[in-house]
């Protein structure tokens, strides 16, 4: 089988082309010589199966971050038949070298242009000919955003594989990339006798836009409206989805469910009807809302409204000890925190790296999300919901900020912070979909992973001895709570609760499914019971618990693998368990005191 | 918008532009800068500056940047 390596440098639609081009058949895989997860896909190219592999967006081949080694060690352990270089056609001016440093490695390869609008917009002009001829490669341009030029790159691409067999051994390619020099003076060669930039460049829109959302004075304030408003349109446009899933689940229990496994013994029958249905169903009730988070976000992250951020709170977040990316790493952590976790490879020094990768779990993902929204329509009024949520967010930045302030004398750096600001961009509805599409297919993933051992073990705690009522003291279920009731008392969980909180330590997903099993019941009669069981008071501790304590396995997972230090994965899980009690326990006896 | 002689990138105020001149930098963060854009001999032109004596936007060519005063203090600017 071919193997195709696809380059590019960051914020040139290198990821959006690999998409188009897999369509949604990607997965993650290991590779020799590195680390960390890649995502390739297998495609029929030219009549043949190829392996097409996107590799970190790098600025210089040459580099030291982590994405650049990786792509170096990549290419000095694995035969790649062909790298496909994207780059964008508006910065050509600077891109040029990295396609220039592949060539010298000796590595067939074809280089696309992308970007070809925004580039026409700025005047610049590309004798792409010239261009191909001087480079001593094929170059093509493309719109990876709307597909121009994409079947056309492929049958490139095919031919070139068909064409030019790769000679180069993985190990010459390794000796190679020790040093070149020439390349700078042959990249001012070739961009100066094929690439016309007129002096100044202006985009106008952009500019005009930052003048407003970049303003010394209203810049941040816009930036936290902006935010608050997205939540609140999340909110409102997602109440009625959830309800008409809720409904959907329900009617699917009592006219299909119920009749199909009423002949079952009941053992199996409560197994799988108020174990895995009642479980599975009430978060899968949540599907609709997480989507819709999703698709907002991959709007907000496409946009260039993040990098925007980093420079409005690079001042802030400087004083805490990180950098304007670790704000929008800890935004990034909004939807999950692992792929955060992964974004902090771009940054170079190991204290500020490890100093965001403390305070990224603290964010509140989309996970707790969930267990938030359920709780807030459980125990508030609709319209205090969104106060509620932003109070959470609010709980969840001070958090950080705590963390970030304690720890920022064990992790000092002087780490430079540069950074680039693309122009804003309009995601198309082909992006934000297949976004919203992987989340679904990943929450599916989890689902079947997680959430469906999460719920039968709870299930089986809970009905377990037989001899007791389910739930009650006497159960498994009931044991566990007692023995975590002197710490967990303070701060106002209950048993079920507490039940709920152990196996949330798998993934946040499973606590509502948890509840709704240790209740036995689903949809309205389980917010009813758990208002009656416990008083706001109670949920907001539970939440604020749940808001802090370690996220989820997969995190810890990914703290371990990322800081290779299994002292720093440690230090990570007892801070924010810790973090979680006093933080519960100040609020719930403070509000107790005051007599709420 | 008065040419500049040799001045650093932080003296600039907003709205004004020089000649990358000299990048006293190491190598890495030399190399860094090289990757972005900053060569010798490259216009660039102050966009803004954040409050708090945040980051300073920048643009060379058609790529804009930020980077914090510190890092613009290494960069020479000549007329």
């Amino acid at each position: 089988m071919k193997r195709i390596a696809l380059l590019g440098m960051p914020n040139t639609g290198k990821s959006t082309l690999f998409n188009r081009l897999s369509g949604a058949s990607a997965r993650v895989g290991n590779w020799p010589g590195i680390t960390v997860d890649l995502m390739s896909a297998k495609m029929l190219i030219g009549g043949h199966i190829a392996e097409l592999i996107d590799l970190p967006g790098i600025y210089d081949l040459h580099g030291f971050s982590d994405d650049e080694q990786v792509v170096r060690h990549f290419l000095s352990n694995n035969h790649a038949d062909l790298a496909i270089i994207v780059l964008n056609s508006s910065q050509i001016d600077r891109q040029l070298s990295l396609a220039l440093q592949i060539k010298n490695l000796g590595l067939p390869a074809i280089l696309l242009l992308n970007m070809q609008d925004e580039a026409k917009r700025s005047g610049i002009s590309i004798d792409i000919e010239a261009m191909a001829q001087q480079l001593g490669m094929p170059v093509r341009q493309i719109s990876a955003k709307y597909g121009d030029g994409c079947p056309q790159a492929l049958q490139l691409a095919a031919k070139q594989l068909a064409e030019q067999f790769n000679t180069v051994l993985p190990k010459d390619i390794a000796k190679r990339l020790e040093a070149d020099v020439q390349i700078e003076q042959e990249m001012q060669a070739i961009l100066k006798s094929s690439v016309q930039v007129p002096v100044q460049l202006n985009d106008a829109t952009t500019d005009n836009i930052d003048k407003i959302l970049l303003h010394p004075i209203f810049g941040l304030p816009i930036f936290f409206t902006a935010m608050f408003l997205l939540f609140q349109f999340i909110f409102t446009a997602g109440k009625p989805l959830q309800d008409g899933m809720a409904w959907l689940l329900n009617l699917f229990r009592t006219s299909a469910l119920e009749p199909a496994l009423a002949s079952l013994p009941s053992w199996l029958n409560g197994l799988l009807l108020d174990g895995v249905f009642n479980g599975v169903s009430t978060v899968a009730a949540f599907v609709p809302i997480i989507v819709l988070f999703f698709l907002v976000m991959s709007m907000v992250e496409d946009s260039g409204y993040l990098s925007r951020a980093a420079f409005l709170m690079d001042a802030f977040m400087a004083k805490i000890g990180l950098d304007g990316r670790g704000f929008v790493m800890v935004l990034m952590g909004f939807g999950c925190n692992v792929p955060a976790l992964m974004g902090t490879r771009v940054m170079r020094s190991r204290p500020m790296r490890l100093l965001t990768m403390l305070v990224i779990p603290l964010s509140l993902c989309s996970a707790r999300l969930q267990v938030f929204l359920f709780m807030i329509a459980t125990l508030f009024a609709t319209s205090q919901a969104a106060y509620i949520m932003f109070a959470l967010y609010m709980a969840s930045f001070f958090t950080i900020f705590l963390t970030a302030v304690l720890f920022k004398g064990q992790y000092k750096s002087s780490e430079p912070f540069i950074l680039e600001l693309p122009p804003y961009r309009f995601p198309t509805a082909r992006q934000i979909w297949l976004r919203g599409w992987q989340e679904v297919k990943y929450f599916l993933n989890r689902a079947t992973k997680f959430i469906i051992f999460g719920v039968v073990m709870v299930w089986v705690l809970t009905n377990y001895p037989t001899n007791v009522a389910p739930a009650s003291a006497g159960t498994l279920a009931g044991q566990i709570g007692t023995l975590f009731a002197p710490i967990l008392d303070p701060i106002g969980i209950d048993t079920q609760l507490a039940i709920a909180l152990i196996f949330g330590f798998v993934a946040k997903e499973i606590v509502i499914g948890s509840l709704a099993v240790i209740y036995g019941l689903q949809g309205d009669a389980l917010s009813h019971q758990i208002a009656t069981n416990i008083d706001w008071v109670q949920g907001m501790s539970f939440m604020l618990f749940t808001l802090i304590y370690t996220p989820c396995l997969s995190t810890i997972a990914t703290l371990k693998t990322e800081s290779k230090s299994t002292k720093f994965m440690w230090l990570s899980i007892v801070w924010s368990l810790g973090l979680a009690w006093v933080v519960s326990f100040v609020f719930y006896q403070g509000a107790r005191a005051l007599g709420f | 918008m008065t040419p500049l002689n040799d001045v650093k990138l932080s003296s600039l105020i907003p709205g004004q532009h020089g000649t990358i001149h000299a990048i006293h930098a190491e190598h890495a963060l030399h190399q860094r800068l090289n990757a972005m854009g900053f060569r010798i001999g490259k216009k660039i032109q102050l966009i803004r500056r954040a409050n708090f004596n945040g980051p300073l936007h920048v643009r060379i060519g058609a790529t804009d940047i930020i980077l914090r005063d510190i890092e613009a203090q290494r960069i020479q600017l000549a007329a």
